[in-house]
């Protein structure tokens, strides 16, 4: 049986979603560094996935450098929103078979990013704004964890 | 037994201080209405929510939020006791639905703040309101 359980994103939501990131991908660096500092330092059982690094402290340099990676990965499924399963196919498995990141960490990140772009977007990170990322990166997270089992 | 450092204690006396409480609690309850619209189920008599801009404007749903953000104001007074803040306080409410709001809360005043919403910052006010989500849930059992 081939159907999948879809949960797509509105015409709305992701007309919306193309605009916030529009507006905040010129800060993509400064949203990757701040979400993922945050993630480590207010859920240090998120320290685990790194305990290869040599810094983990908000702002360092590995946690810059691993930020900008991961929000390189928001930006590539903003632009494959119309199929995020098949767009982070490669995402998808890399999570699935060599990262092995638990999902509920992906729910602590999704966190993490909404409120940077509150605290670096206010007057864009509207309500309307809000519910869109969040059912964005909650798809986002189904997409990477598609393969995990 | 919650134990706070002083940097945690200073942290939230201040945030919650400079607050204004009345624009504050209407964000955040109108912000968790409108990303998580199940929690409307509490709300069948507030009138008009079909949509965003309806609940931003609803006056009942702005009263609700300073009632609410009074509310937390006892567990901020009584950092030492918040589980005994609480005793009274209905059973009507899924207790997962509050951490909706906590989540719709540290947005707005992460919004307010802005670079002030340091980690260690954001650290002090997520873990107060986890111990008042965690009190609340104790009067389900």
């Amino acid at each position: 049986n081939g159907h999948r359980f879809k949960m797509s994103l509105s015409a709305k939501d992701k007309a919306t979603v193309k605009a916030l990131w529009a507006k905040i991908s010129p800060k993509a660096k400064d949203i990757g560094n701040e979400a993922l500092s945050r993630m480590l330092y207010v859920y240090p059982q998120t320290k685990t996935y790194f305990s290869h690094w040599s810094d983990l402290t908000p702002g360092s340099a590995p946690v810059r450098k691993h930020g900008k990676k991961v929000v390189a990965g928001i930006g590539l499924a903003v632009e494959k929103i119309d199929d995020l399963f098949a767009g982070l196919l490669t995402l998808s498995e890399l999570h699935a078979f060599q990262l092995r990141v638990d999902p509920a960490n992906f729910r602590i990140l999704s966190h993490n990013i909404l409120m940077v772009c509150a605290m670096l977007f206010p007057d864009d990170f509207t309500p309307e704004a809000h519910l869109a990322m969040d059912k964005f990166l909650a798809r986002v997270a189904l997409a990477l964890s598609d393969k995990y089992r | 037994m919650v134990v706070w450092t002083e940097f945690e204690r200073t942290t939230i006396q201040d945030i919650f201080s400079k607050m204004n409480y009345d624009i504050v609690g209407q964000q955040a309850l109108a912000r968790c209405l409108i990303v998580y619209p199940w929690t409307q189920r509490y709300f069948g008599n507030f009138g008009n929510l079909y949509n965003a801009a309806a609940i931003m404007g609803n006056p009942m749903v702005a009263a609700h939020g300073k009632v609410v953000l009074h509310g937390l104001d006892k567990a901020v007074k009584n950092m030492d006791n918040i589980k005994a803040a609480y005793a009274e306080l209905s059973r009507h409410v899924d207790p997962d639905n509050f951490r909706l709001l906590g989540d719709c809360l540290t947005v707005v005043v992460a919004a307010q703040l802005g670079a002030a919403f340091t980690p260690e910052v954001q650290a002090a006010f997520q873990k107060f309101l986890a111990v008042v989500i965690s009190s609340l849930r104790r009067q389900y059992h």
